[in-house]
């Protein structure tokens, strides 16, 4: 199979992915007992059941399931995400103007992760089974074991509170400004600990089995300096895994956020997310989740054909 | 494979597997005729990892206090008297007229001190384990037994059964557990047994491919066409000499999840989505100190109220990760030895 051949069958085959992700979305909240307009009903007793019917149809939450889900996907289809009942604005801009905090959030806390895991992995790998190496797998161990939600608040414990460096609350200032940027460390440090680690291993790992291929030892015959062997021969191919995973880490950041804007107050997706689901705004869950679904999807097939084009002795099949 | 023997290049002999051998020096003999099970083996290796035995004796010292924390009755006969926390983890100190107030720094009557509802911190900790640990082990076992199920039948089948079950994983795979969880809890509401759903829920996708994976590799091995050939059931040859040669690496991605599994259970708790507020569960301790940290109350800091709740979901899910770390190291230097014997696996 030819590279672009590879592409399109990966391509399509996302599709009915693609539609089971809307389905599951739609099913999973509409289990819900319970959506808005009865918590309405609940603080408001003296609307009737015609009003409340009247309401219901308004929002289309009349009808059964299966019509409600072709309602719903086709609008979806149009780029009509529904309502936030409470604060009666559409979706799509509500979720817009959160997205570029999560982003921000999300590339701050993968860049970390890159930072410390490539130079950290290439260190333990040159020097297998020493100090070093010992270091760096405790360093990993504690990343994965540390619960994102405390080393947040330790992180602001520590740094804002005893050492004052950070401010204890977001600032208020526009997403790109340097006070905001500057703030953005301890969440980014936050959501990254635990990929970096991930990150690391497997930077060790492939490192660590290219340094054994045979191209290695025909590079160092031919009177190469090490540095150069490892960080121009071999760093090149451990790479490859490492892209690949590093793609596949979009989903263990995104459910980070949900958890990290919580504890630094951010105001992104992620604490929208939690704030629906404690309002049971319905089209604003499925929204959100539907989103995620998706990028994740997509973040998925990114991989795929990265590694294809990274590494040509992939088989395609 | 090369060593260094002054001028001369030894190819083909590699050191470091020689050393491998040590272990089976004490070889005589009779031992010839002896044999060893997989597990007798491993767990033969899994007992000299250091690192491993000491998340062991954490991980049993954990469960111990936990389960002696308070007495326990079932229908009214109390099966365990031991009373470790010397107070009841949800009781409000100073409504029981002690000298007690909010935020009671760490001292010898209150190792961990107070929280902001005037609890003993220390007896909270020491029964919030047991809400994190049971749910982490009930949670694993469970999926892991419908992924091993799942995966075995998917492998073996193959075809079109194989590909429709593959692409209800894919499905899954597609959110963030996290994601998935949160929404069932709000689904199914807040509680101990929902919590226990919503993870399973999401939890046993990856056992089930795991387990294909394994499947695929197993069911070309000669005895199982020799099970077949003999009129083996498809029930029989799955479970009997198929799953048995599969399920190693099963072991280990449990004992890795389960560490998952308890900061999972320990996030939502903390959201505010786990158990109900006034629980001594980890998670859900640490959400009622975001604010006052956040915020700041006058003066001094109450650090505890984080620091140890969360210390002890780290300690737990650390030596959870040392022990998985360890039982991968056993079932996989048994591997090695096997090659180093000559290959005949």
């Amino acid at each position: 199979m030819s590279l672009r051949r590879f592409i399109a069958v990966r391509v399509a085959a996302t599709v009915p992915i693609l539609f089971g992700v809307s389905v599951l979305t739609f099913a999973l909240v509409h289990l819900t007992p319970g959506d808005p307009i009865d918590q309405m009903v609940a603080l408001n007793p003296q609307i009737s059941a015609a009003e409340e019917a009247a309401i219901r149809a308004r929002y289309g939450l009349d009808g059964p399931v299966w019509q409600q889900y072709l309602t719903w996907i086709t609008n979806v289809l149009q780029g009509d995400l529904g309502t936030v009942i409470s604060v009666d604005q559409p979706v799509l801009p509500y979720i817009l103007a959160r997205l570029p905090e999560t982003v921000a959030l999300g590339l701050f806390g993968w860049a970390i992760a890159l930072l410390i895991a490539i130079p950290a992995g290439i260190y333990a790998a040159v020097n297998k089974d020493t100090l070093g190496d010992d270091l760096s797998r405790v360093f990993a161990l504690s990343g994965i074991s540390l619960p994102n939600f405390w080393l947040g608040l330790m992180l602001i414990l520590v740094f804002a509170l005893w050492l004052d460096l950070w401010p204890v609350l977001a600032p208020d200032k526009p997403l790109l400004s340097p006070e905001m940027l500057w703030y953005l460390v301890l969440p980014g440090v936050t959501i990254g600990t635990a990929s970096s680690a991930t990150l690391m291993r497997v930077m060790r790992s492939s490192m660590a089995e290219e340094m054994n291929k045979q191209y290695v030892t025909a590079a160092r015959a031919k009177g190469l300096p090490e540095r150069t062997v490892v960080l121009k021969h071999v760093l090149r191919n451990s790479l490859i895994s490492v892209t690949t995973i590093a793609a596949f880490l979009t989903a263990s950041i995104f459910a980070g956020a949900v958890v990290v804007e919580q504890v630094f107050a951010w105001p992104g997706l992620g604490r929208a997310f939690v704030g629906a689901i404690v309002g049971r705004e319905v089209d604003l869950i499925m929204a959100i989740t539907l989103f995620t679904g998706v990028t994740i999807i997509l973040a998925n097939l990114l991989a795929d054909i990265m590694y294809a084009v990274l590494d040509p002795r992939i088989r395609y099949d | 494979m090369s060593t260094d023997r002054g001028r001369i290049r030894i190819t083909g002999f590699d050191a470091d597997r020689v050393e491998r051998r040590e272990p089976l020096s004490d070889w005589t003999e009779t031992r010839d005729t002896e044999t060893e099970g997989r597990w007798e083996r491993a767990w033969r290796e899994f007992r000299r990892n250091r690192s491993a035995m000491l998340g062991l004796y954490i991980v049993a010292a954990m469960s111990l206090l936990a389960l002696l924390a308070r007495p326990i009755t079932v229908a009214g006969v109390t099966v365990q008297p031991f009373s470790l926390a010397p107070y009841d983890p949800s009781a409000i100190l100073y409504a029981q007229g002690l000298d007690v107030s909010a935020y009671e720094a760490p001292s010898l009557a209150h190792p961990f001190g107070t929280d902001g509802s005037a609890r003993d911190v220390f007896s909270r900790v020491l029964y919030g384990g047991r809400f994190s640990l049971s749910i982490g082990f009930i949670v694993v076992l469970v999926t892991a037994a419908i992924g091993l199920v799942y995966g075995a039948i998917a492998g073996y089948y193959g075809g079109w059964v194989d590909e429709m079950m593959m692409r209800l994983l894919d499905l899954i795979f597609a959110f963030p557990g996290l994601l998935l969880a949160l929404i069932i809890v709000a689904v199914l509401g807040k509680g101990y047994w929902e919590l226990v759903l919503a993870f399973t829920a999401i939890g046993w996708a990856g056992y089930a491919r795991l387990i294909r994976g394994e499947i695929l590799k197993v069911k070309e091995n000669e005895y199982v066409m020799a099970a077949k050939a003999l009129g083996a059931r498809d029930r029989r040859v799955i479970f009997r000499h198929v799953v048995p040669n599969a399920v190693a690496p099963l072991v280990v991605q449990a004992s890795l999840s389960i560490g998952t599994v308890v900061i999972g259970v320990a996030a939502l708790g903390f959201l505010g989505l786990g158990l109900p507020p006034s629980s001594a569960e980890w998670g859900t301790m640490l959400d009622q100190t975001r604010e006052t940290i956040v915020q700041g109350p006058g003066g001094s800091i109450p650090w505890w109220v984080t620091v140890f709740p969360g210390g002890a979901i780290f300690l737990f899910v650390m030596s959870m990760n040392l022990i998985g770390d360890g039982i991968n190291d056993a079932l996989d230097a048994q591997e090695g030895e096997d090659v180093a014997r000559g290959g005949e696996v």
